[in-house]
């Protein structure tokens, strides 16, 4: 088999800010940016100055010169963004930067996630208004506003296809809120949630109730990556990067909705190329972090990673096999994007690294093997395998 | 809650309240010939006389053989229900009124299994099947600057 970056760079550092509700934070965007990746830079030990490389996703608003200058850094020898919109991109900025230190291009790469939505711009909210053209033009019109509408209709064909039942997408919402209740980080912490709930909820668009969706936080989060090498004689245990990625299957983004494998969370590709890369088994993963933008893109990233099979989705989806206390596969285990803090799926890098280390607030029992999904039902979406040995 | 008929949308009526967004052709002129056509109550979309397929969003060229020269046929304005969604919450203040709101995604059997987006007609909290057959209804807003027309459906 050819090399590849299986092993070759590891993360060492890793922070977030306090989280908020969406315009809770009274700092600025930028100055929520600097405070993560100097935590960061910190929490791995190293000088902040010796930071060259910047990775991020999804549009972010702060440049990586911006950073540099204001740091003072020595030297800025990579910066790149994976394109696309939502978290689609939250893992493969991780990959990103192991390819850039793995090719040897940088040393010390930080990839970070900056929002204060309530200074900027919502996901949530009616995108774009007035005279529209182009993709938008064939959706918005028809009230198809919302990230929430936009995927509804695929989960909506997903269900029918294969007879997933509600139960499967409430089982996914319950773990986010259930581990959250242990994690004093997350915005929903104090605030449980139990299937009548859920049940009682109020439908924002159907399949999705309320808590199917995710929550408009502000704050930033940060990891470093450098080399595996490196990383043997720094002060935390080295978390392993064995695989990650992008993928996009054929013709996803055609407009009005005209992708030809429609109910999918467009993991196909890159769940196989991540799996071959770490040369890892789906059934070797200890501990799962996958994006729930909604609930039914979850069901559907687990199913195409391979983790439960369509058949027993209805069987398996549940509470207990998604807890860190002995479910068979523990899911979301900071609460994720739905109840530790929307942080576009960061939060789920910085808890899958968490779990390797053994410092998680719904710690697993020494995990291996930690999977990040990021961003079912857009285009690109990326993934990471994180590793406790190479 | 729209709720707006076929019938009153044929007599001039709108689905939602307002237009909240309204659909223009893309200047550089991709899509002309789909907009020309909603203007006479006909569908137009791409199709490829090489691969002998159609091709639906528009494209400046075929994703099968890559040709430039891609066609526009007219195309029956029926269908049937591929997926929907059932809307209660409202994302823009022009909305709030209008919930729930039925969005309908539609495939074209008769042209490829393409697909499009637009909202069922009727009753919003009527049970939707998937497979249900439909037909085009253009809703027209010739008074609005600049003029434009939604492709709506409605249950045969
Ligand atoms: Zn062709």
């Amino acid at each position: 088999m050819a090399a590849t970056m299986r092993g070759t760079t590891a993360i060492v550092g890793l922070a977030e800010t306090t989280y908020y509700r969406r315009g809770g934070a009274e700092d600025a965007e930028f100055k929520l940016g600097l405070m993560a990746v100097r935590a960061a830079a910190e929490d791995a030990g190293i000088d902040v100055r010796d930071i060259d490389g910047f990775c991020s996703y999804s549009n972010d608003r702060n440049d990586p010169t911006r950073f540099h200058t204001a740091l003072g850094l020595h030297d800025l020898k990579w910066s790149s963004m994976v394109w696309g919109g939502g978290g689609g991109g939250c893992a493969g900025a991780v990959a990103m930067a192991a390819a850039a230190v793995h090719a040897g291009i940088a040393t010390n790469v930080v990839v970070f996630r900056a929002l204060a939505q309530g200074q900027f711009g919502r996901f949530g909210a009616a995108s774009q208004t007035g005279a529209l053209q182009g993709a938008a033009a064939y959706t918005q019109p028809y009230g198809q506003m919302s990230p929430a509408q936009s995927y509804a209709m695929k989960v909506t064909r997903f269900m029918h296809d294969h007879g997933v039942e509600q139960s499967a997408l409430r089982a996914v919402s319950l773990a986010s809120y259930y581990h959250a209740q242990r994690n004093p980080r997350a915005v929903m912490y104090g605030r449980p949630l139990d299937e009548e709930k859920y049940d009682n909820s109020r439908w924002i668009v159907e399949p999705f109730h309320l808590y199917d969706c995710c929550q408009e936080n502000d704050g930033a989060a940060a990891v470093i990556v450098t080399t595996a090498e490196r990383a043997r004689d720094m002060k935390n245990k080295p978390v392993y990067i064995l695989a990650g990625g992008q993928g996009s299957q054929y013709r996803q983004s055609a407009w009005a909705h005209n992708a030809p494998d429609y109910g999918t969370s467009n993991f196909k590709n890159n769940a196989k190329s991540m799996f071959d890369m770490a040369q890892v088994k789906p059934e070797e993963v200890d501990v799962a972090q996958v994006y729930e933008n909604f609930t039914g893109g979850v069901v559907m990233s687990i199913i195409e990673h391979g983790l439960i099979p369509v058949e027993q989705a209805n069987e398996e989806f549940t509470l207990d096999n998604f807890r860190f206390d002995g479910g068979k596969l523990p899911l979301n285990t900071s609460g994720g994007n739905l109840a530790e803090c929307y942080m576009h799926g960061f939060e789920l890098v910085t808890e899958a690294a968490r779990q390797i280390r053994g410092e998680s607030t719904a710690q697993v029992d020494d995990p291996e093997i930690s999977l990040v999904a990021g961003g079912p039902m857009v285009e690109p979406t990326s993934n990471l395998l994180l590793g406790a040995q190479v | 809650m729209a709720n707006a008929t076929k019938a009153e949308i044929e007599a001039g009526g709108s689905y939602l309240p307002t237009p909240v967004a309204t659909p223009m052709a893309m200047v550089d002129g991709l899509d002309t010939p789909y907009y020309e056509g909603k203007e006479r109550d006909e569908l137009w979309v791409q199709y490829c006389a090489e691969c002998s397929e159609h091709q639906w969003g528009p494209e400046w060229i075929c994703h099968g053989c890559h040709s430039y020269d891609v066609e526009w046929r007219q195309v029956a304005p029926e269908g049937r229900i591929f997926s929907w969604e059932r809307i209660w919450h409202p994302v823009h203040p022009d909305l709030a009124e209008a919930v729930p709101y039925v969005v309908v995604l539609i495939e074209l059997p008769h042209a490829d299994d393409i697909r499009m987006v637009g909202n069922l007609l009727g009753d919003p909290e009527e049970e939707i099947m998937i497979g249900t057959e439909v037909e085009a209804v253009f809703e027209h807003h010739p008074d609005h600057d600049p003029p434009y027309t939604l492709v709506q459906w409605s249950r045969k």
